[in-house]
């Protein structure tokens, strides 16, 4: 099946596609954004982590069908090219990142997370990040990241 | 057909960084290409042309098999290529220590999940439903799944050696010792994952010459490379494996997963062919932690003065041999603790079963005891009426004493401080557990409480463990270094074959560069075979044995520097680089870039620690090279009725020699506590009848970000006068004894023996082994019903 959708803002088109491939496969194979990550594919580890029509989705969950028309944001369209969104600067600067299978998913969840509350307590930010596995770090620079993120978002960054 | 091109591909590098020197807190040159998602992993690599591989596997666990058809699945649309054992060119078997294990089945299969034939295809669910078509015809046999059981004379042997895979027998002092005190017990551990979130993947490439380039993410590349050489029936030279990124290792990536097929597959088809595991697969495609179990025996004397420790060790190896030596002689040799012992009597099997092959996972060997014999001194120390960390102080081992195998402690070994340490560390405060936040109780958002029935509990632990490859192994590392002038500044390339698994191995390498040659500008170049070996990323050696190349490359370059400018400048004085140039004392003799004038120096260089000797037939030997110890304090909270826990905080004391990056310090150190809290509350790969039972995130438990605490810690910094700056190995203390800490806090609160990890909520709320059978009630679906087996 052929399947069109705004993918980062533009609109992407991809051909051939089988009918039970999933959102993920399709980003990462067909339309060349292998940035959401395939750990578990069965939503429990929130690797994929995507927008889609504003809400934080798994993308291995959604079959490619149900993305049709669908406006899928990914960790690739969170910053331009050279730039680097503050939540990404963050995980940088807090150690966050060792592997860094997991982050790409942790980064939208993040994002999601201080858009819908600028400062979260330590406690409101390990119940958005729950459905994010991490195997590396044991999670302290994470909350330090969302932390510093969270601050860096009081200070007007974007 | 072959193909005629060579379409090779060169890996990403990351740029060119100022990684600040040894000591200080660097981003990791590799974490903006991750947290924009354009790191390329292994399972991210593609390639127009490319097929996509798939593995049928065995569904039982023992079989013959009589029969292998692949015709239909040969025939059909998409399909390139289905393999099997026939296809295999050279060596039918591999193995890191032993080859035992067959790279596709013939005749058995001995674990369920073990590969038979492989798939190359044009999509991968095409890959998969070939696998369905092809027929197989076993002959099912009954398993072996118990260790113990295959130990016995009359088991059917699963390999012609026997079922024995390895046995170490320590003994020290006087084995037949008494003791006024004495106390015993049984523990065991179940058989815990490494979980990696990337999955196994990796691309093929055929080069159309006969040979082929592997992009791979592994612990070690030529140890991949020569087995995948002697079974391709290639010379090495012919097989070029680049690390491609890696999401996570944790000793899981040490064997061959997908390594051969990928090959076999490629080189049959001339295209490039893609191999990546889902997670499921991932649970069949790696080895795993080894479950044991530990009978022991502690003697002492009324003062708390330990007499003797008796320990028999049974590890589950599974189905083919892995690392499992290396495993057997490690909890051998540190099965009774980081105390002094003047008798010791310690036997260690290690068995072929039925079961998954285990191997290689963090900490190996020592986990698995330092769960027993903490148990036991809490044990002991509770006979005593003694306090458990004063008995732990007052036996601690020194630098002097006798380990049981033998050798001798060496400087520095600070037990008994880090034990002080965790001690005198500030508890976490004490927080009303009443009225709390539902997130901040045992069982979390699920509301099971709101404070009743909540018990708070204290434990501790100390565990120790050797550094790097041992008992004879040649234990080296590569590494080339090259300086040279890019747009006028100086710039340092880096390469090494060693593996950056997530651990920031690439960015200590730029440090000890930077360090060394006071150059700032360094990039570490791919990770490949077209160096020499950097032996494996595991027994958190790298720091010590690849850091130990870097800074020798960098040496040898320096001197190169200084013959330079003594022959240029007539210098004989004592020579620095620092600021880009030469200076003698305070004095600028000459800029790098004025002095290379557009050349480069380049040396190669191979490093080596001190050698290690074997153990003898009485299990002594100068087997280890370094030890790391480390202590926990655990503070835990238990939902006495529902067996649920909070941890509250680990505390941890852990001498590392020489800090060389604080922040990726500190990774490992929270990291490996998490995987000790999985081990201890969480991570069981569940076994039935040699089948796994649990092969997914949903049913097999990782830590979730609500699990784990914070880690209060302390770092010493006490010099080991043999390695590279003093540094010891981080990777592994942090996981081997923060589970019996842990346990020690849950025994603490609910006063429940616990000898078996990872502890169930059912023994925490003192639920019996096996439920008791009721009769069905009316109106009920009645007892459920057994899994059924097709």
């Amino acid at each position: 099946m052929k399947l069109n959708c705004k993918i980062n803002g533009e609109f992407r088109e991809a051909e051939g596609v089988w009918e039970g491939e999933s959102l993920l496969y399709v980003l990462r194979e067909r339309l060349d954004l292998p940035g959401s990550k395939n750990a578990c594919e069965q939503g429990e580890c929130g690797s994929c982590s995507v927008y889609m029509d504003g809400t934080l989705v798994c993308s291995c969950l959604v079959l490619a069908g149900q993305a049709e028309g669908r406006d899928i944001v990914t960790v690739e369209g969170l910053a331009d090219e050279d730039e680097l969104h503050p939540v990404q600067e963050s995980f940088v600067e807090a150690g966050a990142v060792q592997c860094g299978f997991c982050t790409p998913g942790l980064i939208v969840a993040t994002h999601d997370l201080l858009e819908r509350n600028a400062e979260p307590s330590d406690a409101e930010i390990r119940e958005a990040l729950a459905g994010n596995l991490c195997r590396c770090t044991g999670y302290e620079k994470i909350l330090d990241a969302v932390k510093l993120a969270a601050g860096k978002n009081g200070k007007g960054a974007s | 057909m072959k193909s005629e091109s060579a379409p090779t591909r060169e890996r990403p590098i990351i740029p060119a960084s100022n990684p600040g020197r040894i000591g200080e807190s660097r981003p990791r040159a590799d974490g903006v290409p991750k947290v924009k998602g354009e790191f390329e992993y292994s399972s991210d690599l593609w390639m127009d042309g490319m097929l996509w591989g798939a593995t049928l596997r065995s569904p039982h666990p023992h079989a013959n098999i009589w029969s292998i058809d692949a015709t239909e699945a040969e025939g059909m649309p998409g399909v390139h290529a289905v393999l099997t054992h026939e296809d295999v060119p050279g060596r039918k078997v591999y193995g890191m220590e032993v080859p035992d294990q067959p790279v596709l089945a013939w005749e058995h299969v001995r674990y369920e999940g073990e590969p038979i034939a492989i798939v190359a295809a044009d999509h991968p669910e095409t890959a998969r439903r070939a696998l369905e078509k092809i027929a197989v015809d076993y002959e099912v046999l009954d398993p072996v799944t118990d260790p113990e059981e295959a130990l016995k004379e009359d088991t059917p042997k699963l390999h012609l050696s026997g079922n024995v895979l390895k046995e170490v027998h320590i003994k020290h002092g006087d084995v037949n010792a008494t003791a006024e005190v004495v106390v015993s017990g049984e523990y065991e551990i179940g058989m815990q994952d490494q979980a990696f979130l990337g999955p196994e993947s990796g691309m093929a490439v055929p080069d159309g010459r006969g040979g082929v380039d592997l992009y791979i993410s592994t612990q070690w590349l030529h140890i991949d490379r020569d087995q995948i050489a002697e079974s391709l029936d290639l010379p090495p030279e012919d097989v070029r494996l680049t690390l491609s990124g890696v999401g996570g290792a944790f000793g899981g990536r040490e064997d061959l997963s997908m390594q051969l097929h990928s090959c076999m597959l490629a080189l049959d088809t001339g295209r490039p062919v893609k191999m990546m595991y889902n997670r499921e697969e991932s649970f069949y495609g790696h080895v795993h932690r080894h479950p044991c179990k530990m009978e022991y025996e502690h003697g002492a004397d009324k003062e708390g003065n330990l007499v003797y420790v008796n320990a028999r060790l049974v590890f589950d190896g599974g189905a083919y041999a892995s690392s499992s030596n290396a495993v057997c002689l490690n909890a051998g040799t540190f099965a009774c603790g980081p105390y002094n012992v003047p008798n010791a009597k310690i036997d260690s099997f290690m068995l072929y079963t039925n079961n998954p092959p285990c191997g290689a996972m963090r900490g190996f060997g020592a986990v698995q005891v330092c769960f027993a014999h903490e148990t036991q001194m809490d044990k002991l120390a509770k006979e005593l009426g003694m306090n458990p960390l004063e008995l732990r102080i007052k036996n601690a081992m020194k630098p002097g004493d006798k380990f049981p195998f033998g050798q001798t402690v060496p400087e520095p070994a600070p037990v008994a401080e880090i034990l002080e340490r965790v001690k005198n560390m500030p508890m976490p405060e004490e927080e009303e557990i009443m009225g709390r936040d539902l997130r901040r109780l045992p069982g979390g958002v699920s509301n099971v409480t709101h404070g009743e029935g909540v018990k708070r509990g204290v434990g501790y632990a100390v565990g120790y463990k050797n550094i790097g490859f041992s008992a004879g192994f040649d234990d080296y590392s590569t590494a080339s270094i090259t300086l040279s002038v890019e747009d006028g500044e100086p710039l340092i390339r880096v390469h090494t074959a060693a593996a950056e698994v997530g651990q920031g191995g690439i960015t200590l390498q730029a440090q000890i560069s930077r360090t060394e040659l006071g150059v700032e500008k360094v990039a570490v170049l791919p990770a490949d075979t077209r160096i020499g070996s950097a032996g494996s990323t595991s027994a958190s050696r790298q720091s010590y044995v690849t850091g130990g190349a870097v800074k020798m490359a960098c040496e040898a370059v320096k001197e190169k520097v200084f013959e330079k400018v003594r022959e240029e400048f007539g210098e004989n004085g004592e020579l620095s680089m620092e600021d880009g140039g030469v200076s003698a004392g305070d004095r600028r003799i000459v800029s790098l870039a004025d002095l290379l004038d557009g050349d480069e120096i380049e040396e190669t260089v191979v490093y080596r620690h001190k050698p290690t000797y074997p153990l003898d037939e009485n299990g002594q030997g100068d087997a280890h090279f370094q030890f790391a110890f480390a202590a926990h304090r655990a503070v835990v909270e238990v939902d006495e009725e529902l067996g649920l826990v909070r941890v509250v905080e680990i505390a941890t004391a852990q001498d590392v020699g020489k800090v060389m990056n604080p922040q990726s310090l500190e990774g490992q150190i929270q990291g490996g506590v998490a995987q000790g809290l999985g081990l201890a509350l969480l991570e069981e790969i569940q076994m039935k009848d040699g089948k796994v039972q649990n092969a997914s995130f949903t049913d097999y438990l990782l830590p979730t970000i609500f699990d784990m605490p914070p880690v209060r810690m302390e770092v010493l910094e006490l010099a080991d006068p043999d390695a590279p700056y003093g540094l010891k190995g981080v990777g592994e203390p942090p996981t081997i004894s923060s589970t019996p800490a842990i346990v020690a806090a849950l025994r603490d609160a609910t006063g429940r023996e616990l000898n078996r990890v990872p502890v169930k909520p059912e023994r925490l709320a003192g639920i019996e082994e096996e439920p008791v059978r009721r009769a069905p009630q009316p109106g009920s679906c009645g007892p459920v019903a057994e899994r059924s087996e097709s």
